[in-house]
């Protein structure tokens, strides 16, 4: 008699959650509907210490899906996106990883997309791309579309990446190949993104792009001020320097 | 090699070739000072006409922001049934 060996499972979904009490919710009743029942997936929810109740609704949602398809892996405080990852990695038990946000700027319905083009190219990551045919955004005013455009030549004019969208967080990984990017990535924010990817462009990992819609924050709102281009700035410059 | 030496010793190739026309004179000297300057300038242009292009070329879904608004209500009502607390935050 072959003895049943507890296997991992295909894919883990981190999702870093700060006071997403409405989205999460919306956002993993998405992700059951578009994932075929035949992928094998659990969602890691990283909760920072949400004060409107998030991890309450997480919970009600595991008596919807269950709590082997929806682990609730919470931390104290707000400790960054970075760490989040780190975090979700460690309770996660699939061969591939997938981060995605959990404002519904990521849609799921581009999960099967991911996973096909993974599977056709044998990639080590298969990145979201809102920035080519097939993609876009929705959301964005003028100044918006400029900073971004500029930001992005900028950096391709800078650093080379092999990627048209470098800020992007919608991913999947192969679990060891996020493993060791992430050990060496040290920023914060979106240049942590940054980060990642350029990291793994020069360490010449496969890298997969797929075309994906991205709407800009429905529920509250995102701005984009000086501090953030100087941060993105710095950011480029130690990029430039050290990868 | 880190990203950087490969630029480093491509501005590096380019000084000594500047340096080399300069000594050898084949283009008359008083262009060549300004070389790197010309040089420097149409690199701005051309990423000026990137950013200008890419801003045209710019794809929007706005689309995609109605079928979010439909799967939302999809969401809320199938969660709702079954006890999630959707309600407005």
């Amino acid at each position: 008699m072959e003895e049943e060996k507890k296997k991992g499972k295909y894919m883990s979904i981190i999702i870093p959650t700060y006071n997403e009490r409405l989205n999460i919710a919306l956002i993993i009743y998405l992700v059951f509907k578009h994932l075929p029942s035949d992928v094998d997936f659990e969602v890691i929810v990283v909760d920072d210490g949400s004060p409107d109740g998030t991890q309450d609704i997480v919970k009600q949602l595991q008596q919807v899906y269950g709590e082997d398809r929806i682990l609730l892996r919470a931390r104290p405080k707000k400790l960054g996106l970075g760490t989040a990852y780190i975090h979700g990695l460690k309770h996660a038990s699939g061969n591939f990883v997938v981060i995605m946000d959990a404002d519904l700027s990521h849609h799921p319905k581009y999960l099967p997309n991911f996973i096909k083009k993974q599977m056709e190219t044998g990639a080590s990551i298969v990145t979201g791309t809102r920035y080519v045919k097939g993609g876009g955004v929705h959301g964005w005013n003028l100044m918006r579309k400029l900073t971004s455009r500029g930001a992005n030549v900028l950096a391709h004019t800078l650093l080379w990446p092999g990627v048209s969208d470098l800020t992007g967080s919608f991913r999947l990984y192969q679990k060891s190949v996020l493993e060791d990017i992430i050990s060496s990535c040290v920023s914060k924010g979106y240049v942590f993104q940054m980060e990642m990817i350029v990291r793994a462009s020069r360490k010449g990992y496969h890298i997969e792009e797929v075309p994906i819609t991205f709407v800009d924050r429905v529920y509250g709102s995102s701005k984009l001020g000086g501090s953030e281009i100087v941060e993105y700035l710095k950011g480029l410059v130690y990029l430039l320097l050290t990868t | 090699m880190k990203h950087i030496v490969k630029i480093m010793s491509f501005l590096v190739l380019m000084s000594a070739v500047w340096v080399g026309l300069l000594q050898a004179s084949i283009v008359p000297q008083s262009y060549t000072w300004l070389l790197p300057l010309y040089s420097i300038v149409s690199l701005g242009c051309y990423g000026l006409l990137m950013v200008g292009v890419g801003l045209m070329q710019f794809p929007t879904c706005p689309q995609e922001s109605l079928l979010l608004q439909k799967d939302i209500i999809e969401a809320k009502e199938f969660l709702k049934q079954r006890g999630v607390d959707v309600g407005s935050d």
